[in-house]
Parts: C-alpha cells; sequence; structure tokens
C-alpha cells in the first residue's frame, strides 16, 4: 500500500508547519543567539532593537513566569541564558514583531557584552560528566587478555551530523479562552512540549494542546530540540494574548540546534588463533554538548550495540558523557548505537590489517549466535549468521572480493574497495518506561472511521501503517479510515516518535482499540443471528462464513441503535522487557533487527575523489506489512549513512562557532551521490516477535549499513599503499583520502607505484 | 507596476521589485506548495518554472525561487505545483505515488516542478533535471525510478512541440496553450520592463541579473536598495574567426546549450555537471560569476584560462586577469558593469574541479588549462587555479615555466613545485590549506594526463 500522504505530498497541499493559515493578529518571532560559545553576559543592550520598526516586545529570562528550564533528563538547560552562556546560539532573547523581516532585523540590532570563558570543544578535555559514567561488562577481559594471541589497541574519532531535515524548526501558538494555549509545533514529542512548556509557564498541562499534522523531516532532531522554539512562541503568546509563530530561518537552525553527537573512543581489541574476538574493551568519549539533552539516552545506546552483531565473550564497555561548550547534541536516527557500532568495526579493521586477513574473515567468524548473550544480559534470537550467509550467496560475495583483487592488480590510479557491514539493532526505548502507546478509535454510523495516536507522521509512513491495522482488523477498505493529526488532548503522555518503535507501539494501541469494537459489533451480529459464527470480510458481515446481508454499515447503524459503543481507548505497554540499571543487565528490547550489506566502492588516487558503485543487503524484515514504505526506509537510511560516512562534516572552529553553518558549507547526498547499485533483498524470518504484524521496525537500522561505504574506502586505500596509515576519523571525505594516499610517508611509494601513469 | 502570469492568472503588483519570489508566491500569494528550505539555492524545495519568450519561443526553465527577485520575473509566466494540479494527478505526480518517491514530502512539490520541467524541454536527462533537489529522507533511488517513468512518458514526442504534447497528454493543464499569446499581450501592454530601468546606472543602485548570489549574501537589503535589473542585456553567443563573444547576461545554462561551445569544448557538458545545478545554472550569469570575485568561482577560473577579455559599459576594456586586486575588491568602477565577454579558442582546454560533495558544491581546488603544444614543446599555456589565495589565480611563474619545456613527468613535477610556490591557500570548510595545495599539484598533473600530454 503507498502511503497514504502522497496524493496531497506529490500535489503540495500537504500541510506543515510553516503552510498553517494565520489567525489574525499574527505576530512573528526570532531568537536572539549568543555570539559567544561560554562566558558570562555583563550586559544586555535591546533598545536599539526595540526602535526598529515594526517590534512589539523582546523578552528575555527575566518574562519566563514559571521555570527557566527545558531540561528533559537533567535539569540543565535554560530556556533563555540568564547570566552564563554556554553556546554559541543559546537563545538570550526573543524578538516579536509585526513581521517576519522585522523580528529578523531586530535580531541584528541587540547588543551583548559577555566576559569571555575557555570553551571547550573536545569532549577529552571536558572537565565535567553530565550524568555518572557507565559500563557495560561481561565475563572478565583482565584475565582474557591472556587467552588471546593477538591484542590491538587504537582510537577513533567520530564526527557528528546535521539533522538537514528540509522542514526547519518552528512553532505557532495561538491563545485560547481560559489562558489555554494551542501550540501547533513541527515536533517528534508532543508531550515533550506540552511538559517543557508547562514547566516555563507554571501552567498545568491540560492547559496545552499541542498539535502536529506532519514534519518535513525529523531524523531525531526534532525530539526534544522542537522544545525551545514552542516555549519561546507560548511565552510571548501568553504575555501578549497575540498568536506567535516562529520558523526558523535554515541558518538560525544550524547555529542553534544540537546535531548527531560526535564520539572519540579508545579500544581493545584480543583475538585467538581462529580469529574468534576474546576480549574487546572500549572507553567512549561522547561530546554532549552544553546540556544533557537526549545525551544520556544516546549515551546508553552506545553501549548496548557497542559489539554490534557480534558476540564476544569478555567485554568491558564504558562511556562518560562530556559536558562541552557546542549547542545540546541530539537524537539522530541510529541514536548512538551507530556510533558504538562504528568502534567495534573500526577495532575488526585494525585487527585484520595487522593479521593480514580479510576484516570479512573475522566479522563472519564472530557473529552472535541464537542463545548466545549480549553484554547487557539479553539473549540473542539471532539471524545475524542467516542474513550474512545469504548476502554471501546471493551476492557471491567470494566472487567479489575476487573481481576487487583483479581489478586493483590491473589498474594504477583506480582502486576499487568491498567491505562488509552486518548490523544489530535493539529495537525498544532503552528506557523500559516509554515503552508504551494509546490509541483512541472512533467508528462513525456512516462506516467511517477515525484514529488518534501518539504517532507524529514524518515520513516514515507510520500512519499508513496504523490505516493498514485498523482496515485489516475492520476489514474495510482503506479509504474509510482517516488518520487525524497528533494532538495532546487527543492522546496524552505520549512518548515521542523516534526509536523506530513507533508503528510497533501506536499500531499495537490501535490493534487492540480496533479488536475491542470488533468484538463489540460481532456480538450485535451475533445476536441477531444467533448460534452462528460471526466474521466481517470486506465489508460484509458474514454468519457461518455465508452472506447475511448485511454490510458494515448496516451493521453499524444496529449496533448505533442497540447504544454500543463504538469508540475505543487503548493502551499498550510492550511485554517482556525490563532493564535493571544497576547491574546493567536485562531484557530491554523488545527484538533486534539484523542485515548485512556489501559495499563497493572505487577511489581516483588521482585526484581522491571517489564512488560509491554498490551495497547490496539482505535485511531482516520479519514479515513487512508495506514493502513500499520499508523499502523506502531501508533505501533512504543507507544513503543518509553513507553521507554521514563521507561527505557529511559537521565543523566548529576552537570558540566553539559553527562553520559548516548552511547548505552550502555543509553537504548531504544529492542524487549523484547515490550508488548506482542498491539491492534489497528480504531475509523472511519464521521466528516470532513482539513487531506489529510480525513486521520489524525499520526506521533506524539501515543507516548503519553505511557505515561500512567508511570500511570499502579504508580498503582502497590500502589497496592503493598498503601501509597507509589511515586513522580512524569519521567523515571520510575526499580530502581525508587524498591525504592518506599521498601523505609524506606515502609520497615515496608513490613514485614507485607510477601514479603519473593512467590507466585506459 | 511589475506584471506576470502567476499559473493561471495574469498579475499585476506594486511589492518591491527586490522580494524573493518565494515570500512572494507563499507569503502574499499563499501558494504553500512552494517550501522554504535553505534560502540559498541549495536545496529545490522552493523549486518554479519560469516560462519566457525567447527568439518569440516560450520557454521554461526551473528556477530557485528563494534567489529570484521579484523583477526577473516581470513579462514572464511562474509555475508553480498549483499551477501544475489538475481534478487528478498528473502521470508525473503519479510515477512519484506509483514508486513511492515521496517520504515526509517536503520536498516532493520541488521535485514534481523540475521533472514537469523536463517535460516542457528538450533535455534528454531527467536525472540532470533535478540535480538540483535535495531529499534529506534520501529516497533518491525511488526517485530515480519515477524519473525513469517519466522518460518513458515523451518517448512518442518526437519533433512535436513539448508544450502542446504536454498538455495533450495531461502532464500540464491545458491553460499551458494560451501561455505565449498572453505573454506577447502582456509585453505588448505593459512594455517588457514595466518600470524604470535606466540604460546608465546610477551611483549605489544595485545591478542584479540572475540573483544567484547577491540573494544569498544580502536578501534583506535588496528589499530596500533601489535594484536595476540586467533586462536588456544580451544574452547571445557569437563566434567570428576564432574569437567566441558572450552577452553580459548570458547564463550557465546558455553557455552550455550553446552549439559554438559544444562544438569547441567537447566535454562542456562534463565541466559544467560539476558546476552548481539545473535551477542555478538557468538563473547564474557568466559575467555574475565574475563580479562576485569568488576566489574560487568555476567560471571566472574556467575563463581565466581563456585570456578572456571583458568589455564595460562605457567601452573600457580589460583582461579577465586584471580585473582581481585583492579579496573581493575589483579594477572597477561602481557606474562600470559587463556588457561583452569576449575570448579567442584554445588549442587544448582542460578543466578541473573538486569538491566535498561531486556535483551542486562549492569547490575545495579548481584550476583550467588552455595550453598549446608543437612538436611536443609547449608554445604557450595559460593555467588558472581557485581556492588557492584570495583572488581567482593565473598561475604566471608555473606559465612561464613551463613556455618552451618539452612536457615529461620531471617537467610536471617541477611545475607543481613553481605552482606551489605562487599560491596561498588557508584553511576552512572546504579543505584544510595543505589538502589545497596537494590537490592543486594533483590536479595539474590530472590536466596532462587529461589532455594525452604525459
Amino acid at each position: 500500500m503507498k502511503n497514504i500522504d502522497s496524493h496531497t505530498h506529490v500535489s503540495g497541499q500537504s500541510v506543515y508547519l510553516d503552510d498553517i493559515p494565520l489567525t489574525q493578529g499574527t505576530l512573528f518571532g526570532a531568537a536572539y543567539g549568543s555570539p559567544v560559545a561560554h562566558g558570562i553576559i555583563t550586559s544586555l543592550h535591546l533598545e536599539e532593537a526595540l526602535q526598529e520598526p515594526g517590534v512589539v516586545r523582546i523578552f528575555t529570562y527575566k518574562d519566563i513566569p514559571g521555570e527557566n528550564q527545558i531540561g528533559g533528563i537533567v535539569p540543565d538547560e535554560p530556556l533563555l541564558a540568564e547570566h552564563h552562556v554556554h553556546f554559541c546560539g543559546m537563545p538570550v532573547a526573543f524578538v516579536v514583531a509585526q513581521t517576519r523581516e522585522a523580528a529578523r532585523a531586530a535580531v541584528k540590532k541587540i547588543k551583548v557584552t559577555i566576559d569571555k570563558l575557555p570553551v571547550i570543544t573536545d569532549p577529552r578535555v571536558s572537565t565535567e560528566f553530565i550524568v555518572p559514567s557507565r559500563t557495560f561488562s561481561m565475563g572478565d577481559t583482565s584475565q582474557a587478555w591472556e587467552q588471546c594471541t593477538a591484542v590491538f589497541e587504537g582510537s577513533a574519532d567520530i564526527n557528528g551530523q546535521e539533522h538537514l531535515y528540509i522542514e526547519t524548526q518552528g512553532a505557532y501558538a495561538v491563545p485560547q479562552e481560559n489562558k489555554a494555549i494551542r501550540i501547533y509545533s513541527s515536533t517528534q514529542g508532543p508531550t515533550a512540549v506540552q511538559r517543557a512548556t508547562s514547566r516555563v509557564l507554571g501552567l498545568p498541562m491540560h492547559q496545552l494542546e499541542v498539535a502536529v499534522t506532519r514534519l518535513g523531516g525529523g531524523f531525531g532532531g526534532k525530539e526534544d530540540q522542537a522544545n525551545t522554539w514552542a516555549a519561546l512562541c507560548a511565552l510571548a503568546a501568553w504575555h501578549l494574548k497575540k498568536p506567535v509563530k516562529y520558523a526558523l530561518h535554515r541558518m538560525e537552525d544550524m547555529a542553534m540546534t544540537g546535531k548527531r553527537n560526535p564520539y572519540v573512543a579508545d579500544f581493545k581489541i584480543g583475538l585467538d588463533a581462529s580469529l574468534k574476538i576474546i576480549a574487546y574493551e572500549v572507553t567512549f568519549f561522547q561530546n554532549a554538548g552544553a546540556s544533557a539533552d537526549l545525551s544520556p539516552a544516546v549515551m546508553a545506546r552506545t553501549l548496548f550495540h557497542c559489539t554490534n552483531a557480534y558476540f564476544i565473550p569478555h567485554v568491558k564497555a564504558t562511556a562518560h558523557c562530556c559536558r562541552t561548550h557546542l549547542p545540546p547534541n541530539t537524537a539522530f536516527r541510529g541514536f548512538g548505537g551507530p556510533q558504538g557500532m562504528f568502534v567495534i568495526e573500526a577495532a575488526i579493521a585494525l585487527a585484520a590489517e595487522k593479521l593480514q586477513v580479510a576484516a570479512t574473515v573475522i566479522q563472519k567468524a564472530n557473529l552472535i549466535k541464537p542463545g548466545e548473550e549480549f553484554p547487557y544480559g539479553q539473549i540473542a534470537h539471532s539471524e545475524a549468521h542467516n542474513s550474512w550467509d545469504k548476502a554471501a550467496e546471493l551476492y557471491k560475495l567470494e566472487e567479489l572480493q575476487q573481481a576487487v583483487k583483479t581489478f586493483n592488480a590491473n589498474n594504477k590510479l583506480y582502486k576499487k574497495g568491498i567491505a562488509c557491514m552486518p548490523i544489530c539493532f535493539g529495537i525498544s526505548f532503552t528506557n523500559t518506561l516509554m515503552n508504551n502507546a494509546r490509541a483512541l478509535v472512533h467508528v462513525y454510523t456512516d462506516g467511517s472511521v477515525g484514529i488518534s495516536t501518539g504517532a507524529v507522521e514524518m515520513g516514515q509512513g507510520v500512519n499508513t501503517k496504523i490505516l493498514q491495522v485498523a482496515a485489516s482488523v475492520f476489514s474495510i477498505s482503506p479509504d474509510k479510515i482517516k488518520i487525524n493529526p497528533t494532538n495532546t488532548y487527543h492522546i496524552a503522555n505520549t512518548s515521542p516518535s523516534a526509536a523506530s518503535a513507533t508503528a510497533d507501539l501506536n499500531g499495537k494501541a490501535t490493534l487492540i482499540a480496533c479488536n475491542a469494537i470488533l468484538t463489540r459489533l460481532t456480538q450485535v451480529a451475533a445476536d441477531c443471528f444467533p448460534d452462528t459464527t460471526i466474521t466481517i470480510k470486506n465489508e460484509q458481515v458474514l454468519a457461518d462464513g455465508q452472506p447475511t446481508g448485511w454490510d458494515w454499515k448496516r451493521l453499524l447503524s444496529e449496533a448505533f441503535t442497540r447504544r454500543v459503543n463504538l469508540s475505543e481507548h487503548a493502551h499498550y505497554a510492550t511485554p517482556e522487557i525490563h532493564f535493571d540499571n544497576n547491574k546493567e543487565k536485562g531484557h530491554p528490547f523488545a527484538y533486534h533487527v539484523y542485515g548485512t550489506a556489501i559495499l563497493e566502492v572505487t577511489i581516483d588516487c588521482l585526484r581522491g575523489i571517489y564512488t560509491t558503485d554498490a551495497v547490496k543487503v539482505v535485511h531482516d524484515f520479519g514479515a513487512s506489512m508495506n514493502t513500499d514504505i520499508d523499502r523506502g526506509q531501508i533505501e533512504g537510511g543507507i544513503v543518509q549513512g553513507i553521507g554521514w560516512m563521507t561527505m557529511e562534516e559537521v565543523v566548529y572552529d576552537k570558540e566553539g562557532r559553527l562553520r559548516s553553518n548552511a547548505l552550502s558549507t555543509y553537504k548531504v547526498p544529492d542524487i549523484y551521490a547515490v550508488p548506482p547499485v542498491l539491492e534489497i533483498e528480504a531475509l523472511q524470518t519464521k521466528q516470532d516477535n513482539l513487531a506489529i504484524f510480525r513486521s520489524k521496525a525499520v526506521g533506524e537500522p539501515p543507516l548503519m549499513y553505511g557505515i561500512g561505504v567508511w570500511f570499502a574506502l579504508r580498503n582502497a586505500i590500502l589497496a592503493y599503499h598498503p601501509s597507509a596509515e589511515i586513522p580512524f576519523t569519521t567523515p571520510m571525505t575526499p580530502e581525508k583520502v587524498l591525504m592518506a594516499l599521498y601523505s609524506k610517508k606515502i609520497m615515496e611509494h608513490a613514485k614507485e607505484a607510477g601514479y603519473m601513469a593512467i590507466d585506459q | 507596476m511589475l506584471n506576470l502570469i502567476l499559473n493561471n492568472e495574469n498579475i499585476g503588483t506594486h511589492l518591491s521589485p527586490g522580494m524573493p519570489l518565494l515570500d512572494f508566491i507563499r507569503y502574499h500569494q499563499h501558494l504553500t506548495g512552494t517550501k522554504t528550505g535553505c534560502n540559498e539555492g541549495d536545496c529545490g524545495a522552493c523549486t518554479v518554472l519560469i516560462g519566457e519568450l525567447r527568439d518569440n519561443e516560450l520557454q521554461y526553465r526551473t528556477f530557485t525561487s528563494c534567489l529570484t527577485p521579484l523583477g526577473n520575473v516581470q513579462g514572464k509566466h511562474v509555475v508553480t505545483i498549483e499551477g501544475i494540479n489538475m481534478d487528478t494527478l498528473t502521470p508525473v505526480q503519479q510515477a512519484m505515488v506509483d514508486q513511492s518517491a515521496t517520504q515526509c514530502g517536503f520536498c516532493t512539490p520541488g521535485f514534481i516542478v523540475s521533472l514537469t520541467g523536463f517535460c516542457l524541454g528538450r533535455q534528454t536527462d531527467p536525472i540532470a533535471a533535478i540535480d538540483g533537489n535535495i531529499c534529506r529522507c534520501t529516497g533518491y533511488k525511488s526517485i530515480e525510478r519515477a524519473a525513469a517513468t517519466v522518460k518513458e512518458l515523451l518517448v512518442s514526442r518526437n519533433e512535436e512541440e513539448p508544450i502542446d504534447f504536454a498538455v495533450d497528454h495531461a502532464i500540464v493543464p491545458g491553460y499551458f496553450k494560451g501561455i505565449k499569446e498572453r505573454l506577447e499581450l502582456l509585453i505588448a501592454v505593459n512594455g517588457e520592463h514595466a518600470f524604470e530601468n535606466a540604460e546608465e546606472l546610477q551611483m549605489n543602485t544595485q545591478l542584479v541579473a540572475g540573483g544567484t548570489d547577491l540573494y544569498v549574501q544580502k536578501p534583506e537589503e535588496l528589499m530596500e536598495i533601489p535594484l536595476n535589473f540586467a533586462w536588456n542585456a544580451a544574452k547571445d553567443i557569437t563566434k567570428q574567426d576564432n574569437i567566441i563573444t558572450l552577452g553580459a547576461a548570458v547564463t550557465v545554462s546558455d553557455l552550455l546549450e550553446s552549439p559554438i561551445m559544444q562544438a569547441h569544448f567537447p566535454e562542456l557538458k562534463s565541466y559544467i555537471k560539476k558546476v552548481s545545478s539545473t535551477p542555478i545554472r538557468n538563473m547564474a550569469t557568466i559575467a555574475g560569476n565574475f563580479i562576485n570575485a569568488s576566489p574560487i568561482g568555476d567560471f571566472t577560473i574556467f575563463f581565466l584560462a581563456l585570456n578572456t577579455i571583458l568589455e564595460f559599459n562605457n567601452g573600457r576594456i580589460l583582461p579577465l586577469a586584471e580585473l582581481y586586486k585583492g579579496y573581493k575588491e575589483l579594477d572597477r568602477n561602481p557606474d562600470e558593469y559587463i556588457q561583452r565577454i569576449t575570448f579567442e579558442l584554445p588549442s587544448l582546454f582542460h578543466f578541473e574541479k573538486v569538491s566535498k560533495r561531486t556535483h551542486l558544491d562549492i569547490a575545495s581546488v579548481n584550476t583550467a588549462i588552455n595550453i598549446s603544444v608543437k612538436g611536443s614543446i609547449v608554445s604557450g599555456v595559460r593555467i588558472s587555479a581557485g581556492g588557492v589565495g584570495p583572488v581567482p589565480l593565473l598561475l604566471k611563474a608555473t606559465m612561464a615555466y613551463l613556455t618552451g619545456k618539452k612536457i615529461n613527468e620531471n617537467v610536471v613535477a617541477e611545475a607543481i613545485q613553481t605552482a606551489w610556490k605562487e599560491i596561498s591557500p588557508i584553511s576552512d570548510t572546504r579543505g584544510s590549506a595543505e589538502y589545497k595545495r596537494l590537490l592543486l599539484g594533483q590536479l595539474i598533473k590530472a590536466h596532462f594526463i587529461t589532455l594525452k600530454l604525459l
């Protein structure tokens, strides 16, 4: 089934935040961000800005009636800076004016003097851990090194990633009667917006209606970071009693919002003679930025996925949540998992290089088997071998590897690289309490159905999947069903649309609600056709499988007449999951998603540029309930992962100022950057799982296939020069490739290799 | 008053001609299908079609409306997604639906407009038509499949007039057939340029051509200050003997489509593919690229190697190489503007560019070479290099070294050593100074290798 929004999408009729028709009297906001990353505000001059034509008022922290605090996990994030500023772009004041242009012009007239304090951008030199560090361990690494025949140590430096949702952040707050406020927000977490605004305004949550129709992309960037803009607009609307809107300019968005957490990590890996990984120690230094935001949770997932799809008997993994003076870093598709996986892949690549074996040999030898344990205690229902073996066979891995060797032997200026990337990603919020959702289903007397859930549609197709659930349960045509905008007045206390779990959680709640209504409707029919078994199929009521002459609408009419409840509000909480934070052991995930990708690249050794030629995947879908949507998620995730590993380079200077601050300086994949060959084969698995209709979550896992492109590029460079020094630093830009190919040490080799020649 | 046709409606407006077309469409005409993404022409969410009468032909091109001044659509047909919509989906829209080529949907109208523009022209590669559209859900594979379907739509077109064909096949609404006459009438009634545009520029007015650079730099300011639009500037490309002349308003797309240029620069298409995107190329002028004075301007580097001569409106003649006095500092009076660009056909020519993203990106380093070789001896050479100094550079010492030499690996290596002495790259988001130095050397090698001189 196609995405239910696709018709309005292709005709430009889908409504995003900036498209909402404005209420008369609407004012426009713009935030003034600190020009300095760390310091103490000694004076703030708003006079000149207030003189700008059209300016209505400028708000500072002094105007906050409630608490100047929006931190979700840790209360360490003021909405507006008071005396300290902690990052460049930290909101200091909020200008409200009669037009967008006037608000933005006034922002430029604000003057601040700040006594500068030292700026820290490197997590290794951070002086403060935001939350206590955590360690996951299994076995005993200290004893295990003795069993190893080879031990290698190294470090990795993983850059962040700008979300670059094409729709920027924004909010629109419209005052209602009795001091209530309706907030339209481009958020993945309506409840988070409601909670943050409630705190700032000192209003009870029931006064705040947060409404979301859809997002023009989120990717994690609007999970917690939408709160700021909504709270600012609500603050202004509360004071002025006028609607206030703020849709951020791209450069404001990039400068003021956090990104995927960069990490540095130190690792030590030990293998025995049969290439079994015996022990793995890793220490992660997470660059959290200026406040906690979601970083503690991101950090947890890094630990959960630090061994990726491998079984390692002795593991010790420690992570530190380091405060720096960057904008608060946050959720981004994969949520710390990709960073953890990159490091174990780096450790394997290093071991492979030193031991002179292909990394694929080590990878395959250590894939986790069913019944083996993850470092956090959960037992794997592994599909790692199945997906690897199927990919190797289907795509003829050995032949591909041989073809690359042959090509490289015959070409001097172009080198190919190949790498495999197995993935294993746990599905559920790692914070167990968040794994619940509600759905409100109304069946109207004309047979049409309206559904509200806590899910936010942002391109992942969750609304389509929820609609499929209802259509399947009721056995009615999809066009009888409408999914309503997400609204905190309809569904309360929601978890954000995140962790790939939105369709599972909200889909299951919908399933429960629909089944409850169906049970009541079936009873109505059973009362009218006694002693038969009632079923509803294709909008017809069947008794013992035979037509009764009643259709769906007739059934509803009868049920209504009999005063049967045609609505249901259902609650779903994922069963089986638990986690003990003290022991760092438990069963945190409903299930895992597995898969294996084979990635091929070619580098131009003269220019240092490269192409991703092919990505071939076997992916564990469970049993996809919507192959159209799931394919889009996988293809998109892979390319976004490739972008993260290759061209997407977040650059801050030493003063903590973002240099990659626009689309002209931060490059995401364009249509030419996509691999010409991108094949996806389903691993249809038989095992039961907790996914909706056994259709496994698909939002985040595929991004991690993209990690393989980094290692394929590394292999290609090594094919040009076997002892090239290639630090485990991401992204692998053309600059890094060229510098690795022609570092001073390598120059001598290059001369011998005759790089001046060209292959025809 | 400024007059245009917006979708199926004739519109006159007194709004500032400096207002970005995007704001006019969204916030004054309340057509919200055109999206705001980046405000610098780099994402394509705001793509519109601009229909213009040229040589008595109605020609549609894609523009990014965020960088298009309202003044530049005077006498033109502006088409937004709303102007394409009909009661049922068009085959372009249907192809995107069928291939599940829309995820969050925010970029989708831009893709639809670009692909519809493809159907209104005679280009052959639908992917090139969407090279300026960014999809951050990165659903490009399904978009590629949709684009292939769109190309299939045109298989039966042959020599038929594209607009008629598109109307007949319900790719665009029927009113498109009447646009040419309506534009002719609009221009006849209002004049091609309905408000004052003095031939002689007044001091302190800003000359605007494509707007692709000015609207990135200072969009707010352009709403306030007096503007002069380059409406009357020539768009022709002519050749006399071995001298090629470009009018001041020649765009990159004009250059690309010029039979003269194609005949003498066989690799032109591959060079230009690496320069910005289709909508930007449709808007940006070559002269604007020169005056912008970016040390990394692709066409500045291209034309520097060609020994290009500029002719200003006052008749002054200046070699392009002498235009640049310092970072963004020009040998040009405020009332001077480029009227004509001329250059001599090269013997052997090549252009190299490397950027973080291969396409639609600003170069880390770019360079062009124009070389004559007689009996394996270099009889004349010009090498330009961008991104390695405060201005677009002509590598004069390197050129002097190479002249008279017989090319071999040692000579090229020595030339690179010479080039390194005359450049002064700095570290920025496009690369470290050390990288740019190494890269320029590699690209100089690439010139000789590609031209089969090594």
